[in-house]
């Protein structure tokens, strides 16, 4: 049977929205592979949360509980997992492309000889044929390549289970039309770890609320490296104030200084949005970063080339100074609202 | 005490952040060449961590390591010229194609002759982004791993304590030696500069040149043969042209379309 299995990770005991939108996705690809779908549930008491695992589609969890889970800790983690996986043998395994996930995946990888592709933006069930081969029914892995507007296929032909990370927001959930139950299994925990796999302590953890709520925002302005300086960027946080929004930017941007912290980083390897309104300003348009918002209800672009990718994507497109025309904005939809 | 030994990872890569619009060509591809070849940027974060380890401790060497063409010589070179003792760098076609988990496997093989007490490599690189070099390294060592470190500190009776930033927060963690951890991000401390002393006694620079047959091991997990990925297909996105609405920049333009956004409730 060819089944698929998902790493749900949870946080002070609730599933993370990453979990949910990788059953769905697992959901649709095991439907394709004529198997099933499993979870692995790790922590301390979140046996509870199988229930939820079931609604979007598990019809089997794996779940370890102890106290000494409580924490995300490298090497039990990886074991749970990799025990997990070794008794399902799933043809795929996905995780999220969180800080976590991206942690405990490349050693799990490594540990079982398989493939692992980071960060994907797409997953596709498909044939391929690569240097006189061909491969039937493969996990195509898709992610933009560093080079500016390229995807890049990856495979991992020969290895099971077919491994990726996905970010948060890539995937859209949906539970189930109905309910339906599944079953737990329970992994012995104690027979399974040592005391060496505790080398690694949590002495402190101060959780930090993410200040910007990007993905909550109904209306993006964001900025990239043709908005020129962190002070045409303020002009940035007065149009999405005025709108009700927030303020996101390109990674070049964030790297040049414009504007202070990744947590407003849009794109491959920042976050995924889907607002009513984005506005992207002196935004150029590399794949990099339309991948984290190409999804938008409406997009408006303000860039002075004609030809930059960005205008292609854009609902509306303005050819023009992006601080020029974002002031004009402000003063007109001020004006407007009298 | 005896003596601290810090192996650094480091890798060259090509320098894609600068990707404005000069740089692309017509079809919306970046050319590469027209780019500097440079250390990748997380590396240098875990350098400085090493260099302010060294800084404390009495006694304390670091060896940077790289795999890579002739050329990545040049990245160690520069390592040394912001502190480091000495470079090693792995060189052989048979490295070639490798992805992580067969890039790790060198690296591990490598790291075994050298010995150190702690490992330390940047978090993630420009090029290929899957901050999976780190973990896959630790793993094919045995050691344990800390991921997302921004800063050391304290180093005391074979144990480490380190300030690590996720998604979550920041956490306080103490690790057993030896062990493997990554650096980056943006809360990481920059890299000390060069030095200039260092730069003048550049024919004094030890670098040591390692191949396959040098590091021993599985000959069948080096390179293309080791490696479980392929990439099997790059394209270049011609985006799906939407039915855009061009708006012009005047006044009497703009007007207009803030009121049809209005009227379409698109902004309230």
């Amino acid at each position: 049977m060819k089944n698929v299995m998902i790493y749900c990770q949870t946080s002070n005991r609730a599933m993370c929205e990453v979990s949910l939108e990788l059953l769905t996705k697992g959901r649709r690809l095991a439907e394709q592979l004529g198997g099933e779908l499993s979870a692995v549930l790790v922590g301390d008491k979140v046996s509870h949360l199988a229930a939820e695992a079931y609604r979007y589609g598990a019809q089997r969890v794996f779940c370890a509980e102890d106290e000494r889970l409580k924490d995300y800790l490298t090497l039990p983690y990886v074991k749970i997992v990799k025990h997990a996986i070794e008794t399902e043998r799933p043809e795929i395994f996905l995780a999220g492309a969180t800080s976590e996930g991206r942690d405990m995946t490349p050693r799990l990888a490594a540990e079982l000889g398989c493939g692992l592709t980071a960060d994907c933006t797409a997953l596709e069930l498909g044939d391929c044929s690569y240097k006189d081969n061909e491969y039937r029914g493969v996990l195509k892995c898709i992610r933009p390549s560093f080079v500016a507007n390229q995807l890049t296929t990856i495979i991992s032909p020969s290895t099971r289970p077919q491994m990726a990370t996905i970010r948060e927001g890539v995937m859209a959930k949906e539970p189930l039309a109905a309910a339906v139950s599944g079953v737990c299994e329970t992994i012995d925990v104690e027979s399974l770890l040592a005391p060496e796999d505790f080398a690694v302590a949590v002495i402190e953890k101060h959780a930090e609320a993410q200040g910007v709520d990007l993905k909550g925002a109904k209306v993006i302005v964001a900025g990239g490296y043709g908005m020129g300086s962190a002070e045409n960027f303020e002009s940035l946080f007065r149009l999405a104030e005025l709108l009700g929004g927030e303020v996101g930017a390109t990674r070049a941007a964030i790297d040049a200084g414009y504007v202070g912290g990744y947590e407003r980083m849009i794109g491959q390897t920042g976050i995924t949005v889907r607002p009513k309104l984005y506005i992207a300003c002196g935004i150029s348009g590399q794949v990099q970063h339309t991948v984290g918002m190409d999804r938008s209800a409406c997009i408006i672009s303000i860039n002075c080339d004609t030809d930059a990718p960005i205008h292609k994507i854009a609902d509306h497109a303005i050819v023009g100074d992006a601080k020029q025309t974002v002031d004009k904005l402000i003063t007109l939809i001020s004006n407007n609202r009298r | 005490m005896r003596k601290m030994k810090i192996a650094v990872l480091v890798k060259q890569v090509t320098d894609t952040r600068e990707t404005i619009e000069a740089k692309v060509n017509a079809d919306g591809v970046i050319d590469r060449n027209s780019l500097p070849a440079i250390c990748n940027p997380d590396d240098l974060n875990a350098l400085e961590q090493a260099l302010r380890l060294k800084d404390r401790l009495d006694e304390c060497e670091i060896v940077l390591i790289s795999m890579g063409p002739q050329r990545a010589e040049e990245v160690l070179r520069e390592g040394i010229y912001r502190g480091a003792d000495k470079g090693v760098l792995l060189s052989d076609r048979r490295f070639a194609g490798a992805d992580t988990l067969a890039t790790s496997y060198a690296l591990a093989m490598a790291l075994r002759k050298i010995n150190p007490d702690l490992v330390l490599a940047g978090r993630q690189s420009i090029d290929g982004d899957t901050a999976h070099v780190g973990p896959q390294t630790a793993q094919a060592l045995g050691w344990p791993q800390v991921t997302y470190v921004e800063e050391i500190v304290k180093c005391e009776d074979g144990k480490i304590e380190a300030r690590r930033r996720t998604d979550e927060g920041v956490e306080l963690v103490s690790v057993v030696l030896p062990a493997v951890m990554t650096v980056g991000g943006k809360s990481a401390a920059p890299c000390r500069p060069c030095n200039v002393r260092r730069i003048l006694n550049y024919r004094k620079c030890g670098i040591a040149c390692l191949t396959a047959d040098d590091l021993g091991g599985d000959a069948a997990r080096y390179g293309l043969g080791g490696s479980p990925t392929q990439v099997v297909d790059s394209r270049t996105i011609t985006a799906d042209h939407k039915d855009t609405s061009w708006v012009g920049t005047d006044d009497e333009s703009l007007t207009d379309f803030v009121a049809r956004l209005v009227d379409s409730h698109i902004i309230e």
